[in-house]
């Protein structure tokens, strides 16, 4: 990353399908991966669901795009913010979303969790110090 | 002072695509530096050259045309969107078999990239739509 990086924020509020804003959103963040900026996703509200784990979409007639968060980490987008209090106001914890997981280069190519659990004031500063917020 | 300015809605359906109109009008009229604008989801829908509205009503794709020919605005259609929702230029449209192609005047269709890199060089990405 070079010193000029700057700090990108995907903000995922929507539920994965009912709308193409998920899917649409998840692509910007594959093809922004190759920009070496300073990257990270936030999901709060029904944005949690995007990584609920076993999403079956075959009888719905929509792409399961689940699968492609795993190659996230891949991509060196490996901080997954998720709002605790959106998970909980639907009923959900940490055990309900996928495993998803990154090599830490820095760390002798450790596989560390790319999930974390904020609360809302956390989530707050986190904005706080980016320069670009790309809401979806 | 440079703004990027990102349209996510279509244009009529929803208030957003006239907002980033007047905002990047009015910023221009202060001086202000327009990096680019870039359309993404439905927002690609304001880049048809097609578009027919009452003639009573505003044109916003007109609008668009006409404010990048007199500023050399960029204006941008995200390929992958507009892909989805049939918006193509002339390569496009020879590459995919279509019969024709309706992109508007003064708007280009590139990738997701083009976003990005407003991002990097704008002071501030200005999002118009939900």
């Amino acid at each position: 990353m070079g010193n000029g990086a700057k700090k990108f924020m995907y903000v995922n509020r929507r539920a994965p399908y009912g709308t193409i804003y998920a899917l649409e959103g998840l692509e910007v963040v594959l093809i922004g991966a190759a920009f070496d900026q300073d990257v990270c996703m936030a999901f709060v509200d029904d944005g949690v669901y995007q990584l609920q784990k076993g999403q079956d979409t075959a009888e719905s007639n929509m792409k399961n795009f689940s699968p492609t968060y795993r190659a996230l980490g891949d991509y060196e987008v490996t901080k997954l913010y998720v709002e605790k209090e959106s998970l909980e106001q639907r009923g959900m914890s940490e055990d309900d979303l996928m495993e998803l997981t990154y090599e830490d280069e820095d760390d002798d190519y450790q596989e560390k969790p790319s999930i974390r659990i904020v609360n809302r004031g956390e989530l707050t500063d986190l904005m706080e110090q980016q320069d670009v917020i790309l809401n979806y | 002072m440079k703004f990027g300015i990102l349209v996510n809605e279509g244009p009529y359906q929803h208030q957003a695509a006239d907002t980033a109109f007047n905002f990047t009008k009015a910023a221009l009229d202060k001086g202000h530096e327009i990096v680019r604008v870039f359309f993404y989801h439905d927002g690609v829908n304001n880049g048809t050259r097609l578009t027919t509205p009452p003639q009573d009503d505003r044109n916003i794709v007109n609008q668009w045309s006409e404010l990048a020919k007199e500023h050399e605005l960029d204006l941008v259609v995200c390929v992958a969107a507009a892909q989805r929702r049939g918006i193509v230029d002339e390569d496009e449209a020879k590459r995919h078999g279509k019969n024709a192609d309706n992109i508007a005047e003064g708007f280009r269709i590139s990738g997701l990239g083009q976003l990005i890199e407003m991002g990097i060089k704008a002071d501030r990405l200005m999002a118009f739509g939900d």
